[in-house]
């Protein structure tokens, strides 16, 4: 096993994203200087590895697109096996600020909560968001707090930090690499982890494209819905 | 049942038959998966053979013409059959899914040490 140079580990799940990469790194590299910074390329075809590369940052190249999910778990698995103490998430895209790292950071530090989750409609500033995405977005958080008796307002945000208890379970089999989501929340709230919800401010997206756009939105909600009543009906995990 | 019928049929199976046992002969299917469909090409040649099976089945569902209980029959043994490869894909997108990731790791790990 390498040494660490950090307990940290902040994950970048990146496909074609090289107008915004540079800028997400060096926010991370400004705001949260205790930690390590591992972008996973999910096969970009542009210069996102290049760029990353050139800012002297870690690149896991996927040999072909696998999903974001799978990305992320390529990261959880090295995280892994590199013994992180911490691992911190963000979208490759730029919309979630990175001056908001350090209170992640602190929050997972202090050792209360297991999962924080950057919300992005917690704060109470406007994020332009698609209406009907948030709509639906909103739906499922209600759903899900009601399920996990916790009130939660942003289950699908890509801005995540968790400690050791849940990266051990986001590297088995058992993890839905499809969309890790809402139905990744629920189980996770089945194994005892215990959640918080931190206020971020959004950014508009810098460039690309996002992954939610065309008919997937209408799939991802019944995507979702058979996700979550299939994690219910699961007795033991 | 129509002798044209019953002719088609042992056509049909005679044609499934050997287009697996040739496939499975140049190893472009895998033996585990042939016998599915000589499966098939042996119940349509029962059915060939011993009509009067059909016409049992077609009493027992109900349906008036016997070709209607091939339709039925198999239309579900299609079904069973994509929900039998549903499962293979499944278990194959992980394997692929799991070694990926590996390979990307390991590459990484490569990577450091050069």
């Amino acid at each position: 096993m390498n040494k660490l140079k950090h307990d940290t580990i902040i994950i970048i799940p990146a496909f074609n994203e090289e107008g915004s990469i540079s800028n997400v790194i060096n926010g991370c590299k400004k705001n949260l200087l205790q930690s390590d910074i591992l972008v996973i390329n999910d096969a970009s075809t542009d210069n996102t590895s290049k760029i990353v590369r050139d800012l002297n940052v870690k690149v896991i190249d996927l040999p072909f697109n696998l999903g974001v999910g799978t990305a992320l778990q390529t990261g959880y698995k090295f995280a892994a096996d590199k013994n992180y103490k911490y691992i911190i998430q963000l979208d490759a895209d730029g919309q979630h600020n990175t001056k908001f790292l350090p209170d992640i950071f602190d929050k997972l530090e202090k050792k209360e909560f297991d999962f924080i989750i950057g919300s992005r409609f917690l704060s109470g500033e406007k994020y332009k968001n698609h209406s009907i995405r948030r709509f639906w977005i909103n739906i499922f958080a209600k759903f899900l707090s009601l399920l996990i008796k916790e009130k939660l307002t942003d289950p699908t945000s890509g801005c995540r930090a968790f400690n050791q208890k849940v990266l051990k379970y986001c590297i088995t089999d058992s993890y839905n690499f499809a969309y890790p989501d809402a139905d990744f929340l629920l189980t996770l709230h089945k194994i005892g982890v215990k959640f918080y919800e931190l206020p971020i401010v959004m950014e508009n997206r810098i460039s690309g494209k996002s992954q939610y756009s065309g008919f997937k939105p209408l799939y991802y909600v019944i995507k979702m819905v058979l996700s979550i009543i299939i994690v219910m009906l699961r007795t033991k995990e | 049942m129509s002798e044209r019928l019953n002719i088609l049929l042992i056509s049909i199976a005679i044609f499934i038959f050997v287009g697996i046992i040739t496939l499975v002969v140049k190893r472009r299917l895998n033996e585990e998966y042939s016998f599915i469909w000589l499966l098939i090409a042996f119940i349509f040649l029962i059915l060939a053979l011993m009509p009067d099976i059909a016409l049992f089945l077609a009493n027992l569902f109900g349906t008036i013409l016997p070709i209607n209980t091939f339709f039925f029959l198999g239309i579900i043994l299609i079904l069973f059959l994509c929900l039998y490869f549903s499962l293979k894909i499944s278990t194959l997108t992980n394997r692929v899914k799991n070694l990926t990731q590996q390979v990307a790791l390991m590459k990484s790990e490569m990577e450091n040490k050069s």
